[in-house]
């Protein structure tokens, strides 16, 4: 077995001695071939390496091979039988010892040459001469400013024109949308299902999402987060009286930072000694307290989260009382400029 | 007599007259150092993603339009959602190698913008942005900044949980533009987000189209602008001068080796395809506007925005009734602007300060440039941090050290890290720098001590006083 | 006979083993005197008089208004009236009771009740007043798919979409994957910590069944693309695309080095 082991090696090492002697020989004769002006030739020859050669073609049948066994996987695919791992081994595997081949290539059956050159320079003449043709090719111009105004003018209205097919886009200049909202008076809140919703269903300590009754639900303004807190708890923002009855508080479900879902409500097992209420966002975790209007209390948002005054019919649903007290979504220039509609 | 090499450059010769120029360009030299195959790894990982998302192409439904679910994958069956979440269930589940193309494509564009950025740390460190070849580092950033969106996009694409709730923030951004962010919101979405479907097919054409034709085009006056001036090069040894530039012919040198990068790129990106798996959407389940997860991010070349938004403190700036500029602006507008601007400027900023408007074909080391290099090391260090804040929310759940102690923490670091970093750069390379000098003097004196000595020698004197 | 047990175990809790028990669950809980041979409320309430009662009062009324205990901790926690065997089995089973610190986030730690004293101690618990019994899930049957829709509109906002955890402001959110059903049923009624509550006419049992099997499943997602990198999206995969782009840039050291050679 030692034995083995040391035929191998010395096996290696004669390899190796070897391959640096031919190196050595290849270079001596490329140094040759220079010195006699190249024998007429572009790239000096250089010492053939039949070892490397055959690597090579060795190397790029096994890649002809993996290829192969692509197709067939592909042929045979089932997720079951052969998955997207082997798929991707046999074409990362062909790919792979192309480029072995290439680089066994490039490095043993390529002569390397290492050759100068100068940089490329400025050309002063040319470009004096260009300048020059320039200004010789309008001698019989007499009012210049005048004929480039004119194609300047040309030019700009020109490209309006090619550009205003794409105001069809959209409205050029309209943020009535942004203040569209299907919420109307006496508007019925109904869940994922349609069903209307009832005030007495709905349970401290959990969130509810809501939808406006008939309207779709995907505009951004539709979704609201339904919570109930103790109506002693409120302290609502001036002009909100009655906003909550029996503290059902209903918030758009939309960040006021940057539109997503504020899909998160943490509230207190044990008040005494755990953070209070709050609506979070899981994309910037803007943090909102519903007890005093959304108001923000963590995270980047700039507003709180718009409250939607809510009723309670003679049915016991619960409905819309109003608009909303602002803009729903992320904010714009004109996001504290206008009512919602 | 037909000869197999000759008669077909005959043939295109007598066609094009292209002969000359053909030689020209077999013979482009490419100076010898592995730095400059980064910018290659980028182009090869650019050629992956056109031919994988040709295939995707094939298959993906741009359109909104709502459909049940009744494929093979059970969480979902019965589930409603848009024709564009379902198809790319169907490229992932039921299409063959689907799934692999797929994953490759997403690969490689992550791994496409992360050579990018190593590109262009080596061409910020070595000056190669230098006269004459401003105009080529002005198209790198311009082929970043663009290819930051048509990621963007294509990961939007999907409808999927987490990319509704990326464009949900995109749209957050847009809006926050001052004065023109709500009207251009409404003209791109046709309303308010997510819109009437019609943004999906905008979206669309914009990413298998616009932008890829924009980025070839980029890509295109980047080569050839490199091209012409031709690579800069390192001092390797006194040959390699200001003037005169030593290196690899294209054919035969250069070729073989280019090829075998572009094999092995695309080696690895179909390895990562088939064996790690890539945003894995039928885990994340269809989007709709009032749906949640937590710690939703976006592919990692924009984690860096996502830390800035959450790194803003809560304001809007109000003027009376105007909201001028939302918060979000900061963080998903001002910031990577003031991050394209201060690259961009930074040549001309360089050329005032140290007053060499000279051109530059030789690189500098990072040592030999220190305020460069530190100044380098800091801003890529504030960009770090940034972009790190953006994953504290799964630091907290790895490492259970609370997300609002690492605000505070990361608040002041993006501040007082690169400052601290600035100055131990700079001290650093001069130190280097020093000690390149001292032994650079050192070889000089034992140079000419031994020529002294062999004076004294011929001259038949003791070298010895 | 329980006067004299009672009051042994008191003095024990306020003189010997209180300091160290309450202030340093991990180090151990007080055990009861003598050992009974089986589970009963009796021994529960020895056991809670020893190890729970400096938080949740002696009779389980709850302190709402945070008294110095023993150690340095101001002592704090709800009325255990009417929370039931529900309650009582969650926070023992997953050791988010006893708690070192009452202000502090209950989490998965090391059980340090046997299960004969965690039956006492529901069974204790039970006993005070009406409240629900440990629910039995049996998510066997139910649907995967209404699982993934109840999870994603109720849960995932701050449990993340695969269950993988999270945060929401004040709380570290845990991942479920290492929670059995029972515990999940449970934590959905109860609403532990700041965890929403959620009652049978939010989600009924046929969709806490779902639920509970949605949850299961994602210890084992559905992994086709590989390997899963935690089912967490784009964090470990950027950071397997720069492992990626590195290691190019290593091959580049190999193919750019030639002429040296």
């Amino acid at each position: 077995m030692i034995a083995r082991i040391r035929q191998a090696l010395l096996a290696l090492l004669m390899f190796l001695y070897g391959a640096r002697r031919r190196r050595r020989a290849a270079r001596e004769s490329r140094r040759a071939a220079s010195a006699n002006g190249r024998g007429g030739r572009i790239v000096p020859a250089g010492a053939p390496d039949r070892r490397a050669e055959n690597v090579v073609i060795a190397l790029l049948l096994i890649a002809a091979l993996f290829a192969a066994g692509f197709i067939f996987l592909y042929a045979w695919y089932s997720p079951a039988r052969s998955p997207n791992q082997l798929l991707g081994v046999a074409i990362a595997g062909s790919l792979g010892f192309v480029a072995l081949a290439l680089a066994v290539f490039a490095r043993r059956l390529i002569v390397t040459e290492e050759l100068e050159e100068d940089y490329p320079r400025e050309s002063p003449a040319e470009q004096r001469e260009i300048a020059q043709l320039v200004r010789d090719s309008g001698s019989r111009l007499t009012r210049r400013r005048l004929l480039l105004g004119a194609a300047g003018t040309t030019g700009g209205a020109l490209g309006a024109a090619a550009l205003t097919p794409a105001l069809s886009l959209g409205p050029l200049w309209d943020t009535s949308p942004l203040f569209a909202s299907p919420w109307r008076s006496g508007r019925r809140l109904v869940d994922a299902h349609d069903r209307p919703m009832l005030a007495s269903e709905v349970e401290p300590e959990t969130l509810y999402t809501a939808f406006p009754e008939g309207a779709n639900p995907e505009e951004l303004a539709s979704p609201l987060a339904v919570i109930r807190l103790q109506p002693s708890e409120l302290r609502l923002p001036a002009g909100r009286a009655g906003w909550a009855p029996q503290g059902i508080l209903a918030y758009s479900k939309i960040c006021t930072h940057a539109g997503c879902a504020v899909g998160l409500y943490r509230k207190p097992r044990f008040p005494a000694v755990e953070p209070g209420p709050a609506l979070v966002c899981p994309c910037h975790y803007s943090t909102f307290d519903p007890a005093t209007g959304a108001t923000v209390i963590f995270g980047p948002a700039g507003r709180p989260l718009p409250q939607l005054p809510l009723t309670i019919d003679g049915e016991g649903h619960l409905r819309a009382a109003g608009r909303y007290s602002g803009p729903v979504g992320p904010g714009w220039w004109g996001v504290r400029s206008g009512e919602v509609k | 007599m037909s000869d197999p090499v000759l008669d077909p450059v005959r043939f295109v010769d007598e066609r094009t007259a292209a002969a000359p120029l053909l030689k020209k360009a077999l013979r482009y030299l490419f100076p010898d150092h592995w730095s400059f195959l980064l910018g290659e790894i980028a182009l090869y990982a650019f050629v992956v993603l056109i031919a994988t998302g040709v295939y995707l192409a094939l298959f993906f439904e741009p359109s909104l339009a709502k459909t049940v679910y009744h494929g093979p994958y059970a969480p979902l069956r019965g589930r409603e959602m848009s024709e564009a979440y379902r198809s790319v269930v169907e490229i992932s589940f039921t299409y063959k190698a689907g799934l692999l193309i797929r994953q490759t494509h997403h690969w490689a564009a992550d791994v496409f913008m992360a050579s990018i950025v190593l590109h262009l740390m080596r061409v910020f460190f070595t000056g190669a942005y230098r006269r004459p070849r401003e105009l080529t580092y002005l198209i790198g950033l311009a082929l970043l900044f663009t290819s930051l969106l048509e990621g963007y996009l294509g990961y939007s694409l999907v409808d999927d949980l987490l990319s509704g709730i990326g464009l949900a923030i995109g749209y957050g951004v847009l809006l926050s533009v001052p004065l023109v962010g709500g009207p251009l919101g409404v003209l791109l979405f046709g309303s308010t987000f997510p819109g009437r479907g019609v943004f999906e097919s905008r979206m669309y054409i914009a990413h298998v189209f616009l932008i890829p034709a924009l980025l070839a085009a980029l890509i295109g006056a980047h080569l050839a602008l490199v091209m012409a001036r031709h690579h800069t090069q390192f001092r390797r040894d006194a040959r390699h001068t200001e003037r005169r530039l030593i290196g690899v012919p294209m054919f035969p040198g250069q070729a073989p080796r280019s090829l075998a990068l572009m094999f092995a790129v695309a080696a690895v990106l179909f390895l990562l395809g088939g064996l790690v798996q890539i945003n894995p959407i039928w885990q994340w389940g269809p989007f709709e506007p009032w749906f949640a997860t937590n710690g939703a991010q976006p592919d990692w070349y924009l984690g860096w925005l996502i830390g800035a938004l959450r790194l803003m403190p809560s304001f809007d700036v109000v003027i009376s009734h105007y909201t001028v500029i939302p918060n979000p602006f900061w963080g998903g507008v001002a910031f990577p602007l003031v991050v394209l601007l201060v690259l961009a400027a930074f040549p001309w900023v360089e050329r005032r300060l140290t007053g060499d408007r000279r051109a530059h074909n030789l690189l500098d080391r990072p040592r030999d440039a220190p305020n460069r290099t530190a100044f380098g090391v800091a801003f890529a260090s504030f960009i770090f941090l940034v972009f790190a804040f953006g994953a504290a929310d799964r630091l907290y759940v790895l490492f259970d050290t609370s997300y609002e102690t690492l605000l505070t923490i990361f608040r002041i670091a993006i501040w007082v890290v690169p400052a601290i970093l600035f100055v131990l750069t700079r001290r650093l390379c001069r130190e280097l720098r020093e000690d390149d000098r001292i032994e650079e003097d050192r070889e000089a004196a034992i140079t000419e001590a031994a020529e002294q000595e062999e004076r004294l020698l011929a001259a038949g004197r003791s070298p010895f006083p | 006979m329980r006067l004299r047990a009672t009051g042994a175990l008191a003095a024990c809790a306020l003189l010997a083993g209180a300091g160290i028990a309450l202030a340093q669950p991990p180090d151990g809980v007080v055990g009861p005197t003598r050992e009974p041979p089986s589970a009963s409320a009796k021994l529960g309430h020895e056991i809670f008089e020893a190890n729970c009662a400096s938080c949740h009062g002696g009779l389980g009324q709850g302190i709402y208004r945070p008294r110095p205990g023993a150690g340095d901790i101001a002592g704090a926690a709800p009325s255990l009236y009417n929370v039931g065997a529900e309650a009582a089995d969650f926070y023992l089973r997953t050791g988010f009771m006893p708690l070192v610190n009452p202000h502090a986030q209950p989490t998965n730690n090391r059980v340090l009740f046997d299960e004969k004293e965690i039956r006492s101690l529901v069974a204790f618990v039970a006993s005070l007043g009406h409240g629900p019994a440990i629910p039995h899930p049996e998510p066997a049957r139910a649907s995967l798919a209404e699982g993934l829709k109840v999870f994603t509109e109720n849960c995932a906002g701050c449990h993340q979409i695969v269950a993988r955890g999270g945060f929401v402001t004040g709380a570290r959110v845990p991942p479920l994957q290492g929670v059995d059903a029972t515990e999940i049923a449970e934590a959905v009624r109860i609403g532990p910590y700041l965890m929403p509550r959620f009652s049978r006419r939010q989600i009924d049992d046929s969709q806490l069944n779902a639920l509970v099997r949605y949850v299961l499943s994602t210890r084992t997602p559905d992994n086709r693309g590989g390997w899963s990198i935690g089912n967490l999206g784009p964090i470990p995969e950027g950071m397997i695309a720069w492992l990626a782009a590195l290691a190019l840039a290593v091959l580049c050291l190999g193919l750019g080095r030639r002429l040296r050679a």
